[in-house]
């Protein structure tokens, strides 16, 4: 079960991730929870496993669109699928990583890993899964918190 | 060659995304800085290291194979000089001061502007 100051975490780092990388704000929706075990997936997934303290994943999943977009922004010019697995891996661990600012160091994080074009393989561990929709310009994307 | 005339510095970077590899290469702009080489891992970067003698170094901690405070040890080890500056999205104190107490120079958390990188290394080159 999360608390609203660690869902509020989650949300500063995604936020952050957006404002500093794409030097663009995103919003962010109401967070909502999951309780079906099924909290959905875009196109790309970037997932990081959590362990320690602390069980369960973390991901960030989002379209093709939206990665490409922000590819762009960073003055990336390769907006191949392998550099648009990599960013949506790297987004995941980026906010993951940001998150052991209040969570700290038992809050251990995997290395991502991304899931392309087979939203189906997209699993939550636990039934209940805390949704954070992201808008950035004209894009959605979701950030799913599943922790024990 | 002039006192003030300053010798070029060979820059290694180290992160399992090719992304973040290639926006430090394209961003950083120490003229002093010569990019020689990138490596996904930490057994990678060792490997590569031993080959092009880099003088600094930026480092990701979480990686596959080898993990970069692992990774920065070993650094030291085959070269006490070399600079390492920690980039990495592992925002928590205890592994800034973890990664600088292993032999790192400095430390910064991802995400970064192209300004943040720039100021962190030359901030690590100010101690060359």
């Amino acid at each position: 079960m999360l608390k609203e100051a660690e869902i509020r975490t989650f949300i500063e780092g995604a936020t952050n991730y957006f404002e500093v990388s794409a030097q663009q704000s995103a919003t962010v929706g109401s967070p909502y929870l999951v309780t079906d075990g099924n909290p959905g997936a875009y196109e790309y997934t970037g997932v990081i496993g959590i362990s320690g303290t602390r069980k369960g994943i973390v991901y960030f999943t989002a379209p093709r669109g939206m990665l490409t977009v922000l590819l762009m922004r960073m003055q990336e010019t390769d907006t191949s699928d392998d550099n648009i697995k990599d960013l949506v891996g790297e987004v995941a661990n980026t906010i993951s990583g940001n998150a052991r600012r209040d969570f700290g160091k038992s809050f251990v994080i995997s290395v991502p890993v991304v899931i392309a074009h087979d939203t189906d393989k997209v699993t939550a561990p636990h039934r209940r899964s805390y949704v954070i929709p992201i808008n950035w310009r004209t894009h959605s994307a979701k950030l799913v918190v599943c922790l024990e | 060659m002039g006192a003030d005339v300053k010798a070029s510095l060979k820059l290694m970077i180290v992160d399992d995304s090719n992304i973040i590899r290639r926006r430090i290469e394209r961003s950083q702009q120490i003229a002093r800085l010569e990019v020689v080489g990138a490596a996904s891992n930490g057994r990678e970067a060792v490997e590569l290291f031993r080959r092009t003698r880099p003088d600094v170094v930026t480092m990701d901690l979480t990686m596959p194979e080898m993990d970069g405070v692992e990774c920065v040890q070993k650094l030291v080890a085959i070269n006490s000089n070399v600079l390492i500056l920690v980039v990495s999205a592992l925002a928590d104190k205890a592994t800034a001061v973890d990664a600088i107490e292993k032999g790192a120079n400095g430390f910064l958390c991802k995400p970064f502007t192209d300004r943040q990188l720039n100021d962190a290394l030359a901030e690590l080159l100010s101690e060359a």
